[in-house]
């Protein structure tokens, strides 16, 4: 998932005794792990939470699809070329799915990208990060697609339904890219030159605590969380589903024979997971705020190819209007 | 170790006739990744990544062949990334910028017929690895024609500026129209031997289904004018030289690699 720090609007956890009949009754369906469905009654704070939370979701599949284009022209072979496209029109079409689970919740996808154009809604942090070698369409595959699953897997059982049926089938892809994009830097590492093995080590040198950050702040400055877990749209705190995507990355880390660059990263066995470094807040707090290396270039190439292709949905409207007049001419 | 030299390119008749097929893929497949996260639309962004891998996909079908046939071709990765753009056979209208949406369409929707019908007539080539390559193909372009089709009328027939772009866009691309339809001895040979299909026959069901949907878009068709050649004979323009360049850069930066 790629959804970080997603306001709630709420102060504190609210007590069930403070709340009326309408709500007490939703958080029992909550408590009990049924579905939220689109019609049925919900606060109004945790419709516009799932709103923020599931459109940055979609933002971000939709930007996302910029750092990887930056290699598309220059794949090295047909496959990768292939496998490359594919994923990229995945993402594409998961930003699809996810603005129509946003649109149940009564906000259009006009209305959505408008926000995101604006700079009023948020993408993942991991984007405004550059792609500088080709081993790069690896490491985003492995660590960012691998990050986004741990909190994808687990957002599966989310309490909104079609937030949560969206994931089902987002994590089935997510997996593959994955999957791919681990396969793409053993390739390099099994078989590769010593130039190809540099560009393995370089990207995960430059991927790694940008990856980490993808699961938000510290626990303990992450004023939303709580809130979000009372209503299950989390299930697990940044700093449990950080510790679980390091813990079972650092062995495929050890099986490419590359290394982290973090110095602090050791086993501990007294915890039985791993212990690791301090991660720059202040550095994923700049990205956030649009100091990024690349936040600026990949918002305006957004916008640029909106406000460029503003012609042709006109021209698309504006043919569907002429064709339902003839065909009201004709029922006529 | 690949070296990094030319690829032959003294081809027989039906390896410059299948290079042919699979360059204009190539090269229209690639232009069509420059639309990355550049598409006016979601919807459209999918279909243009789509209708990309499609083309990579065939045109890999297309050189596998023409590798099995040339062993000197090495294989598909190595015919692809290291001919230069004068060994590259495609027809010149696959190479042509993307300009806007428009243009994009409009060229696309003008190989697409041509491409489709051609593929029509292949898949009963009396080249049976030939009929098998365009029998799968074909499915994939029946696709791409409908959808080109579908936006040269929405196009044309939707908002004045768009019937605008969409007129200089066929105005513009026509003068690479012609070189669809010319045949050189090689091919000939092939129609002789009923491996290749006769343009002459496609050119006019060509013009009857392209004046068709120009009509139905409100658009009138150019005048045949003079026409520019030479991308079969590996004539190209200058854009196909850039293209390549930055499509073979990273292969080229690293000989024999395996990636």
């Amino acid at each position: 998932m790629y959804a970080q720090m997603v306001e709630t609007g709420v102060k504190t956890v609210k007590d069930r005794s403070e709340m009326g009949a309408e709500e007490q009754a939703f958080m029992a369906r909550i408590d009990e792990e049924s579905k939220i469905e689109p019609q049925d009654w919900m606060p109004d704070a945790y419709r516009k939470t799932l709103v923020r939370q599931i459109s940055q979701h979609a933002h971000s599949e939709i930007i996302g699809m910029q750092p990887e284009g930056n290699w598309l022209t220059r794949a090295p072979t047909i496959k990768r070329k292939l496998q490359l496209a594919a994923k990229i029109q995945d993402e594409c079409g998961h930003g699809q799915y996810l603005y129509s689970a946003a649109e149940t919740l009564g906000v259009g996808r006009d209305e959505l990208l408008d926000q995101l154009h604006t700079g009023k809604a948020k993408y993942s942090s991991i984007f405004n990060y550059p792609t500088l070698n080709w081993a790069d369409m690896g490491a985003v595959g492995w660590l960012v697609d691998g990050a986004a699953i741990v909190n994808q897997v687990i957002l599966q059982r989310t309490s909104y339904g079609p937030y949560s049926r969206a994931m089902v089938r987002i994590c089935k892809e997510e997996s593959f890219h994955q999957r791919q994009g681990y396969e793409i830097l053993l390739t390099m590492m099994e078989k590769g030159t010593q130039a190809q093995k540099d560009m393995v080590q370089d990207a995960i040198n430059r991927l790694w605590w940008p990856s980490l950050m993808m699961f938000g702040p510290n626990d303990d400055s992450s004023p939303n969380t709580a809130q979000s877990l009372e209503w299950k749209i989390k299930r697990k705190t940044n700093d449990e589903l950080r510790q679980m995507f390091i813990d079972q990355t650092i062995p495929q880390l050890e099986v490419l024979g590359c290394t982290a660059p973090d110095p602090d990263l050791k086993w501990n066995e007294a915890t039985g997971h791993y212990d690791f470094g301090e991660i720059n807040w202040e550095e994923f707090f700049n990205v956030i705020k649009g100091n990024g290396p690349c936040n600026k270039q990949r918002l305006a190439k957004k916008v640029n190819a909106h406000e460029q292709g503003a012609w042709v949905r006109e021209a698309a409207m504006a043919h569907a209007t002429k064709q339902q007049a003839k065909a009201a001419a004709k029922v006529a | 170790m690949t070296a990094l030299t030319q690829i032959n390119s003294n081809h027989d008749a039906l390896n410059t006739y299948i290079l042919r097929m699979a360059d204009n893929n190539l090269v229209l497949g690639q232009r069509l990744c420059e639309w990355c996260a550049n598409a006016p639309i979601l919807e459209e962004e999918t279909a243009l990544m789509n209708t990309s891998l499609d083309l990579f996909g065939q045109a890999r079908n297309w050189l596998n062949y023409a590798v099995d046939r040339d062993a000197s071709l090495q294989d598909c990765d190595a015919v692809t990334m290291l001919r230069d753009e004068r060994s590259y056979l495609n027809m010149l209208i696959c190479e042509q910028p993307n300009g806007n949406f428009a243009d994009t369409m409009a060229r696309h929707y003008l190989f697409d017929v041509w491409h489709r019908l051609t593929l029509e007539v292949l898949c009963n080539s009396a080249n049976e690895t030939v009929a098998a390559i365009a029998a799968k193909s074909i499915l994939e372009v029946r696709y791409h024609e409908q959808r080109t089709r579908n936006w040269v009328i929405r196009l044309g027939d939707g908002t004045e500026v768009s019937h605008q772009r969409m007129q200089t866009a066929l105005d513009d691309i026509w003068t690479y129209v012609g070189e669809m339809f010319t045949q050189d001895e090689a091919e000939l040979s092939l129609v002789a031997q009923g491996v290749a299909p006769d343009q002459q026959t496609i050119a006019s069901q060509w013009r009857d289904i392209v004046s068709a949907t120009l009509a139905e878009a409100t658009l009138t068709m150019p005048e045949d004018g003079y026409s520019q050649m030479g991308g079969k004979q590996g004539e190209h323009t200058e854009g196909l030289g850039i293209m390549l360049a930055e499509m073979q850069s990273l292969y080229r930066a690293h000989p024999g690699a395996v990636w």
